[in-house]
């Protein structure tokens, strides 16, 4: 008797499978809405086309997706506090202390430090939207763009520092300048002072340091 | 001789855009777009494809048994081929005048898996001979059902020559059809779909090829032109037999519009032009089944093939046979 059985269980089941993909072949006439994935309709892309064209046509995405790293380099205060907080070391800054507040960011935060490199490393980073998080100024973040793949890897190294070789160079020597004067001064007021200064009271040793937190590299 | 070579144009027009049809189904079922690029719609994309193709490098690999290697894809695509010289086109073009035209299709067509054989044999390489054993076994197993519900048919229509088939069912249109004249033969009818997927190795019963497990089956070593042959042979070999179904049981190049008292729907759109059009139409829906059923069910096991064929069809197609008689004898005379 099974014999028949699986007859008839053939039947009803190629019947079954057979409507299932001539349904979804005449629901090719329904295309795909451009909505993003806030958009309550996201998931019904059951109800025909599921594919866009891609570079024709695109499926808008968050502003705030974890895509591509953007530092907005006038609102940055060149602190490094993204580079340390990064887990995979993306993010290379070469700071170049000013001899005096230069400007201030859009927030009001004065600006004390050049910015003579700072890159970052599409092709390492993970991702993780750490950076952003504590950036103290908001100057770093995470746009929308998602289509930067490139050839070569080292195109995903992206540089956001403005100056230019002459001006870093320039900063350097006044830097430079600035430090020598002020360990002269210093010697030369250490050398008067060290005269008229008394032996000073030992002072008492703090109980309690905080542990240094051991920079990687 | 002029019906072969409309068949012989059409069929490598068929081919490029039975490609094409076969890519977008799949795509249209799976909620994709399929190929949209080349042309409008993409509906130049097996010719970018073939063009390809075309330059590509003939390997022959070093241990490869040259020259079984080499006729193998000729020997396919003739056995198919020669299949399309006994198909009639339209009322006036009947092909060849063999009167035993559908016994001698069916002897030829099955010539191809003697082509499928070498190529799998002569490629030295165990997954083409896998792949080329199992076709054996199947072609072999499912010629019989598709054997014996074409018999039913010429039990009933009493001739071997096609276009005398085609001749009985004219006039009446849709009614004049076999299928809908001797309700019997629907069961031969489902049982000729079967096992032509079957002879034309395409899924369910695409063991012999099965790109997920053989990676192509007998002509994984073939590049190139030659391997295009053994596609040609493919898509051939399905419309071949959706002709012979469309022939057999649909009623060939009638229209499918009877003749009504006030109107002779059937008279206008009968001709010339008219036969072949309905004859492609007919099996080109037909195609369009086997490619939907393709995109619909999942490779069978060797064993549930075998099963298939030997428990299943056979004896229901031995029984339909019985039937068919009974039918003629009883009911016709």
């Amino acid at each position: 008797m099974s014999y028949f059985k699986n007859i008839s269980y053939a039947f009803r089941t190629i019947r079954k499978g057979l409507a299932l993909t001539l349904r979804y072949f005449f629901k090719i006439r329904f295309r795909r809405n451009a909505e993003p994935v806030t958009s309550i309709n996201y998931f019904d892309g059951e109800n025909g086309t599921f594919t866009v064209q891609y570079p024709k046509q695109e499926i808008p995405v968050p502003d705030h997706g974890r895509y591509k790293l953007h530092n907005e380099i006038d609102d940055c205060i060149v602190c490094d506090k993204c580079a340390k907080i990064c887990p995979v070391d993306c993010i290379e800054i070469e700071p170049i202390r000013a001899v005096e507040e230069y400007g201030r960011t859009s927030d009001g935060t004065p600006l004390r430090i050049h910015a003579a490199k700072f890159d970052i490393d599409m092709a390492k980073c993970c991702f993780c939207g750490l950076c952003t998080v504590v950036c103290p100024t908001e100057c770093l973040t995470m746009t929308d763009e998602y289509d930067y793949s490139t050839n070569n890897i080292l195109d995903h190294n992206f540089s956001f520092s403005k100056m230019t070789e002459n001006e870093i160079a320039q900063k350097r020597s006044e830097l430079e300048k600035f430090q020598s004067e002020k360990s002269s001064a210093k010697s030369e007021s250490a050398s008067k002072e060290s005269e008229k200064v008394s032996p000073k009271k030992p002072v008492a040793k703090p109980v309690f340091k905080p542990r240094p937190i051991p920079k990687r590299k | 001789m002029l019906t072969l070579a409309f068949y012989l144009a059409f069929l490598l027009i068929f081919v490029v855009f039975a490609v094409y049809g076969e890519r977008k189904t799949a795509a249209f079922i799976q909620n994709r777009l399929g190929p949209m690029e080349v042309g409008p719609k993409g509906i130049l994309q097996t010719v970018a494809d073939l063009l390809k193709m075309l330059q590509k490098e003939d390997i022959k690999a070093s241990s490869v048994d040259k020259l079984p290697f080499l006729i193998a894809p000729i020997i396919v695509f003739v056995a198919v081929f020669t299949g399309f010289s006994l198909l009639p086109l339209n009322a006036e073009l009947s092909g060849s005048t063999a009167s035993g035209g559908l016994f001698l299709l069916l002897a030829i067509i099955s010539l191809d898996v003697l082509g499928i054989l070498m190529a799998g044999w002569a490629s030295n390489n165990k997954y083409s001979l896998f792949g080329s054993m199992r076709s054996v076994a199947q072609i072999i197993s499912y010629e019989i059902p598709i054997g014996l519900s074409v018999l039913s048919v010429v039990i009933i229509t009493g001739t071997l020559d096609l276009q005398e088939t085609s001749i009985q069912q004219t006039g009446r249109g849709l009614l004049g059809w076999n299928l809908v004249q001797h309700p019997v033969l629907v069961i031969p009818f489902l049982i000729f779909i079967i096992s032509g997927l079957a002879e034309s190795n395409r899924t369910p019963f695409d063991l012999p090829e099965s790109e997920s497990e053989l990676v192509g089956g007998y002509h994984t070593e073939y590049s190139g032109f030659r391997w295009g042959i053994f596609m040609l042979s493919e898509y051939g070999m399905m419309l071949l037999l959706s002709i012979l179904g469309s022939i057999l049981f649909l009623g060939g190049w009638n229209s499918p519009f009877p003749n009504m008292e006030f109107l002779s729907l059937s008279d206008l759109t009968s001709g010339t032009f008219w036969g072949v059009f309905w004859l492609l139409s007919k099996s080109l829906l037909l195609v369009f089944v086997q490619m939907w059923v393709r995109w619909t069910l999942p490779r069978l096991r060797v064993d549930q093939l075998m099963s298939l064929s030997w428990k299943y069809l056979t004896p229901v197609s031995i029984l339909m046979l019985f039937i068919c008689g009974i039918w003629k004898l009883w009911l016709l005379s």
